[in-house]
């Protein structure tokens, strides 16, 4: 295998002011935040134009960096030292980072677009677009940046965001609720993170990517491998990955722009981000990267099961987004071919999926913000582009052949095969179950009888909405073919993630593909005899142990409760009883004993001189015996 | 030789120290004070004569002007207690108490 090409010193150029693309909306979020009421008026118009900006930075920057020889391609500067010896704030331009940066800010200026509609009637619809703006300054930072520790203040910006975001209508206290979890969680992840970083620091004497991964070689095998586990628990946490999922079904509190931009297409694919890069260490560490395949296939199964039994249109399309990341993750420990196409998966991914989230908003804002899919049913004929992008969405998510998804997901699964049977056909399996759910899902909205509530009168969206569902789709039918087909993907990345001896050859037809397309199927025609022919019910039924089993979250929550909260909560409580009882008791009973002591010593203070001179001469008498006693001695 | 004096000594002592315990008329109290210190006087004298030095005699006078400035002190107390609460009982002086 050919290994990355080496990070050059750059400067001038467009890409010398690529650090635009993160200062310019985070101009816009102080302004929006420091401006205040005053701001009402234009704020979304200064959001809007701030992603913009920094989208035609971050193509300008493509432009100069595909004018560069492919092995030139890797280019870093200093901005400013920013802790001396240790670490300075720079910027890096690759193959990879812009490639993100082209995702986060194109998808993002498109559900700023979006949000301008959807956030119409929201009175605080100035301070939603300061969060967007921070979270797309933070995000740009976390893959510019050109060291592990820039990388951290984008990952904690990120989270900073996501959780002002999901917690955005803080008066319901599910939001509040939400959002705290969220910010729990990933501080789980983090703590991962940051001891994965302070092992790089010891072990190479320095965070910048240019520094440790050429020295990857040169730590221990044990080293490498806890490096590569602590940045797994790090990417477990953003990319709500098993053990670390539980937070992201609940963030579907925030507003359906968040759960499109955040939650969906950018930052929850932070942690694929992070393993990608990271890959000098995985490809030198076997057994993490064989960990990162396991969580990956476990939490593309979980999350397909999870979205099997969701009425919750958001949440189940939050399931969905668990299960995609998973196969990313799989991808992402698996070598550079793997990583060529888990960063194209996530590419499509962020396209089909903000799609099809932004398609769930459009239907809420339609139907007077109801997410029950049972009270959905029959609604094509009323919102028709909704409905179509939706469906476009849908097909690439499932893998319609010659879809988006239909080349980068067969890629994932083509490969992880080649690596390992077991796993691979597991994804051919999670592949099946996305075609039942994501079919559910589309039968159950927009066809079947209407089940609506009485006061529902669905209408489609104002054009500022549709246009970017338009926009994504289109990205949806095309944007994977283009990437994958004559690897141009691949290639492009290579400077980056290095290049395979042989590149792989996409099979219209093969074995998993035709296995998967059968499964994808399977599901798809079960779901139509479920839900599509069949009356859905207005309540669920109470189902089986399986369907509970996956309404529960897989019991998640549950064994969250079991094995942390709870034990957290006696362990708080035994501190306080030994605090009151042990502590306390110490201080207030010695206290107790001398106020006792001497009230009862006071009564000898009678006042009677009779009773003082008694004692006098009682002392006296002792003091006289004592000195008889000692001079007989 | 001189155990009897030394015996009546202890005995006036005693009296004395009984009556401050037990009397509570403020004048027979400073009265038996006095005794005690006469008593104690008395050992001195006995002991100087025992050991043929002057130094018993010498405390004996100390004691006797200590006991006449305690005197006079004394019973100017004891008449202004007697002219404010009209009673000369040590008893019911008593009001500095716990």
């Amino acid at each position: 295998m050919e290994s990355p090409a080496e990070i050059i010193p750059h400067s001038g150029g467009v890409i010398g002011v690529s650090w635009l693309m993160i200062a310019l909306p985070l101009i816009g979020a102080a302004v929006l935040l420091l401006g205040g009421r005053r701001t009402d008026r234009w704020g979304h118009l200064l959001g809007v134009a701030m992603s913009l900006a920094s989208f035609v930075v971050a193509v300008a920057s493509f432009m100069e960096l595909l004018g560069l020889d492919p092995e030139q391609r890797r280019r870093a500067y200093e901005l400013y030292q920013f802790i001396p010896g240790v670490a300075d704030m720079g910027i890096l331009i690759d193959p990879l980072s812009i490639s993100f940066a082209l995702l986060i800010t194109g998808v993002g200026s498109l559900i700023h677009i979006y949000s301008i509609g959807y956030m119409s009637h929201d009175p605080d619809r100035r301070r939603f677009f300061a969060y967007l703006n921070l979270f797309v300054a933070a995000m740009l930072l976390l893959v510019l940046s050109d060291n592990y520790v820039g990388l951290f203040i984008g990952w904690e910006g990120v989270g900073l965001a996501s959780y002002l975001l999901i917690g955005f209508w803080q008066f319901k206290p599910s939001a509040a609720v939400a959002a705290k979890k969220a910010f729990i969680v990933n501080r789980v992840g983090d703590f991962g993170l940051l001891i994965a970083i302070f092992t790089v620091w010891t072990t190479f004497g320095s965070v910048a990517f240019g520094e440790v991964f050429g020295k990857a070689g040169e730590a221990s095998q044990n080293t490498l491998t806890a490096i590569g586990l602590l940045l797994l628990l790090g990417a477990c946490g953003k990319s709500a990955q098993l053990p670390l999922q539980s937070w992201l079904l609940d963030a579907m509190e925030g507003p359906t722009p968040v759960s499109a931009l955040i939650h969906a297409a950018t930052m929850v694919t932070a942690g694929v981000y992070l393993v990608v890069r990271s890959g000098a260490f995985f490809e030198a560490a076997p057994t993490a990267q064989l960990v990162v395949t396991i969580v990956g296939v476990a939490t593309l199964l979980a999350g397909a099961i999870i979205g099997c039994a969701k009425d919750d249109i958001k949440k189940g399309l939050a399931g969905s987004t668990m299960s995609q990341i998973g196969y990313m993750m799989l991808g992402a420990g698996l070598g550079p071919v793997g990583y060529t196409f888990a960063i194209a998966h996530l590419i499509t991914h962020g396209f089909f999926k903000a799609n099809m989230f932004l398609g769930a908003g459009s239907v809420m804002h339609g139907m007077n913000d109801e997410v029950d899919m049972r009270k959905y049913g029959g609604l094509f004929p009323v919102m028709r582009i909704t409905a179509i992008t939706f469906i476009i969405g849908y097909l690439a998510i499932i893998g319609f052949p010659l879809l988006s998804g239909y080349f980068t997901k067969d890629g994932i699964i083509e490969t992880a095969i080649e690596h390992n049977a077991i796993l691979g056909w597991l994804a051919v399996v999670g592949a099946g179950i996305t075609g039942f759910y994501m079919s559910r899902m589309v039968f159950m909205t927009f066809f079947g009888k209407r089940r609506w509530a009485d006061d529902a009168h669905p209408h489609e969206s104002p054009a500022v909405m549709t246009v970017p569902l338009i926009i994504l789709s289109i990205g949806s039918i095309f944007l994977g073919g283009f990437l994958v087909l004559d690897n141009r993907f691949m290639q492009f990345l290579a400077p980056a993630v290095g290049r395979p001896e042989e590149l792989p050859v996409f099979h219209f037809v093969s074995p998993a593909g035709l296995a998967t397309l059968a499964l994808v199927a399977v599901g798809a025609v079960f779901a139509w005899f479920r839900y599509g022919a069949a009356e859905v019910p207005r309540v669920a039924p109470r189902g089986s142990f399986l369907t509970t089993f996956a309404r529960r979250d897989l019991y998640g929550d549950a064994l969250n409760e079991a094995l942390f909260m709870r034990p957290g909560q006696w362990l708080t409580r035994i501190a306080v009883f030994f605090d009151n009882r042990g502590i306390d008791g110490l201080v207030n009973g010695l206290a107790a004993a001398i106020g006792g002591t001497s009230g009862r010593l006071r009564r000898v203070q009678t006042g009677y001189v009779r009773s003082y001179a008694l004692s006098i001469l009682f002392g006296a008498a002792v003091v006289v015996g004592a000195l008889l006693y000692v001079g007989n001695m | 030789m001189t155990t009897h004096y030394l015996v009546l000594s202890a005995l006036l002592f005693a009296i004395g120290a009984i009556g401050v315990l037990t009397r509570r008329n403020a004048i027979v109290v400073f009265m038996c004070v006095e005794l005690m210190l006469n008593a104690c006087n008395l050992a001195f004298v006995t002991f100087a004569r025992q050991h043929g030095n002057l130094d018993g005699q010498l405390i004996a006078f100390f004691v006797m002007v200590v006991a006449a400035a305690e005197v006079v002190i004394g019973l100017a107390i004891i008449v202004m207690i007697f002219r404010t609460r009209r009673s000369a009982s040590v008893d019911d002086a008593s009001l500095l108490k716990y």
